[in-house]
């Protein structure tokens, strides 16, 4: 029978193929007691190497499809696994009080990761910890007899299907087989969403019972574009939905033909069209999709994707490849922006009721200042290499931007002093919290640009978890609220000779477009797949229309909808 | 039994890279090695016990081995200290 759910959409794009669902298996046990010990320890050791058989297969073919790297966190499970200070804890336990397997593995591995986890001044050891937790898991589930999902494994197309996915989820995806992701919760923003725009796959995200309405194995189509989710298809529908899947094909053609266009309005007016990047690796997507410039590269990738805090060289060398990747292109690099929903296993944070409004992003670099002072003058360095402009994230005082910028200018001259060749660099702030963005027209006085990052100031100014889906509601872009402090940071760069940009998701929105274009927004930073459609847009907008638009939505629509409906009836 | 004292000079101490590396060379052998620091002894060729010493810089510690091929066991075991720049 087939069954349709509707989800958010969160990346365009028509897939169809079979689901593979990515969800933790029930691993709960009861503990009893045994009589044959010989038995039991045998049961273990049974799971043990079926564990490192296991283990052995992922870390082939993760060395194979992610790389070398990605690939070297299954070897740091296969020596827990083979660890005679660990097994053999566990199989004494069960030869000396005669319980059973699981519940000896458990305690055993609940005294290790107790352990691990107290030595906090060694954020390595406490990383292991996870480890343990993923070793025990896979045990647990031998021992159990069910199955664990093993994404690195994936070998044909799929659709993965998933409550939710966290970035070591999708390390661990082989990439070249993931045609869609669907899930049950999240918005636009999740790190699914965005990393299924990179990937330049379909998403569908926040469609709350994917995980139980699809069987693993169901065929599966995915209308990325209007959240759609067509389980078990009939062949007609299938039909139906080549045919889409053709159109955006021939579409995004059409749009390919515009990669090397200036991006200029009806009228003649230009804009400056960037993309957002997370890795070095993202830049053939930029270039791909004729990007101007990169007007955001989140730097806290560089240290998730590491095991400790990344070394002033590797971090010099990442900021070169992108700056030089640009050819002389602007290359707007925010610094580090962990806490919130980002973590760092060797950087313990304290546990926070609100970690969006807690310690986070410039808040630990000011605290941390030696984290900080590596990571600018890595990039102090790599500024010889390209175009590149610097801005701090979570900026809410005009002290902290002070105090942001006085330490940047201290590593400067440290530099300059040692004869390091260094470039012409821009110092900007990213506009995300309401008390700055009201006080722009004093910040745009020490700044040289503002960059708006919309997911967060929205947040911050309807008071509303964007992550938390009963609220979801309250996740407004064309409120006339939001707008009218948008105009605010715009008109107060205008007003001191300093640029305003966008690096939000807003940027790339269809609606939000034609309003900006209105605003004078000078720089929009998106997805690099969304640029060849906004470029395509930009296109059929005149200026001077769009500024009464944008009049009407800031000053006679009253809410969100008005002005959905606004720009839709506007802009053809 | 063999025995040999090491003073460690890596900045982060044993832990990370080199520790995996130290238990893989213990591991080749069949005689008991332990790692003993501040009057604690673990086994060698465990990752868990290694790593739960916490061997910062500065540390001085003790490598002993046991066995038929002790003497070979500690010199694998030297010269990976010092390939991975742990002790002079």
């Amino acid at each position: 029978m087939t069954k349709t759910l509707k989800g958010i959409a969160a990346s365009d794009g028509v897939a169809i193929a079979k689901a593979y669902l990515l969800v933790q298996p029930d691993l709960s046990f009861s503990k009893s007691a045994i009589s044959d010990v010989a038995k039991e320890t045998d049961r273990l050791q049974n799971a043990i190497d079926k564990s490192n058989a296991e283990l052995q297969q992922i870390r082939d073919s993760a060395a194979q499809s992610l790389g070398e790297e990605e690939a070297q966190v299954f070897d740091a499970h296969m020596m827990i696994l083979s660890d005679p200070e660990f097994t053999g804890a566990v199989k004494r336990k069960i030869t000396d009080e005669h319980v059973n397997a699981e519940s000896a593995l458990d305690e055993v591995s609940t005294t290790f990761i107790g352990m691990f986890e107290a030595m906090t001044d060694n954020p390595y050891m406490q990383e292991r910890a996870a480890d343990v937790r993923d070793v025990t898991k896979r045990i647990m589930a031998h021992l159990l007899g069910v199955e664990l999902s093993n994404p690195a494994l994936i070998h044909e197309e799929v659709v993965i299907v998933a409550h939710d996915l966290t970035p070591s989820d999708t390390a661990q995806l082989n990439k070249k087989y993931v045609k869609a992701f669907v899930t049950d919760i999240g918005g636009r923003t999740a790190h699914s969403a965005i990393m299924a725009r990179t990937l330049e796959i379909p998403a569908i995200v926040g469609a709350g019972s994917v995980t139980t309405d699809i069987q693993a194995d169901d065929q599966i189509i995915v209308d990325g574009n209007n959240g759609d989710i067509v389980i078990k298809p009939s062949a007609d529908e299938v039909t139906k939905y080549q045919n889409l899947a053709k159109e955006y094909a021939e579409q995004k053609a059409e749009w390919q033909k515009l990669k090397n266009a200036s991006t200029e309005t009806a009228n003649g007016v230009h804009f400056e069209l960037a993309a957002n990047i997370g890795t070095p690796k993202d830049l053939d997507g930029v270039l791909a999709n004729g990007a101007e410039a990169v007007g955001l590269y989140r730097t806290e990738f560089l240290y998730m994707d590491s095991p400790e805090l990344p070394t002033e060289d590797d971090q010099f060398e990442a900021y070169k490849a992108v700056l030089e990747g640009m050819k002389g292109k602007p290359v707007v690099v925010r610094t580090m922006d962990i806490g919130g929903d980002k973590h760092l296993p060797y950087l313990p944070l304290p546990e926070e009721m609100n970690p969006f409004l807690g310690y986070r992003a410039i808040r630990i670099s000011l605290d941390r200042q030696d984290i900080f002072r590596t990571q600018l003058r890595a990039l102090i360095r790599a500024s010889a290499f390209g175009q590149l402009r610097i801005m701090f994230p979570m900026i809410a005082t005009l002290q902290e931007f002070r105090s942001a910028k006085a330490v940047f200018e201290e590593e400067k001259a440290k530099l300059v002093a040692a004869g390091t060749k260094v470039g012409e660099i821009q110092l900007g702030m990213m506009i995300e919290i309401p008390a700055a963005a009201v006080l722009a027209d004093q910040f745009a006085k020490e700044v040289d640009f503002f960059s708006i990052g919309t997911n967060d100031l929205i947040q911050y100014t309807m008071a509303a978890d964007r992550g938390n889906e009963h609220v979801s509601y309250l996740y407004q872009p064309y409120n006339p609220s939001i707008l009218r402090l948008i105009k605010h940071v715009i008109d107060s760069a205008h007003k001191e000779g300093k640029w305003a940009g966008m690096c939000g998701e807003a940027a790339g929105d269809p609606i939000m477009v034609p309003i900006l274009v209105g605003l004078g927004l000078d720089e929009f930073s998106m997805s690099a797949t969304s640029i060849l459609k906004v470029r395509s847009l930009m296109k059929r907008l005149s200026t001077e229309d769009m500024a009464k638009l944008t009049d009407a939505a800031l000053n006679v629509s009253l809410t969100n909808e008005d002005n959905i409906k606004l720009v839709k009836d506007n802009v053809k | 039994m063999e025995k040999r004292d090491f003073h460690v000079v890596a900045e982060t101490g044993i832990h990370a890279r080199p520790a995996t590396l130290l238990v893989q060379a213990a591991s080749k052998f069949n005689s008991d090695i332990n790692l003993e620091y501040k009057g604690k002894s673990v086994n060698l060729k465990s990752i868990m016990g290694v790593m739960s010493l916490g061997v910062g810089q500065g540390a001085d510690v003790s490598i002993t081995a046991e066995g038929s091929d002790e003497a070979d066991a500690i010199a694998a075991i030297e010269e990976t200290m010092k390939k991975e720049g742990l002790c002079d």
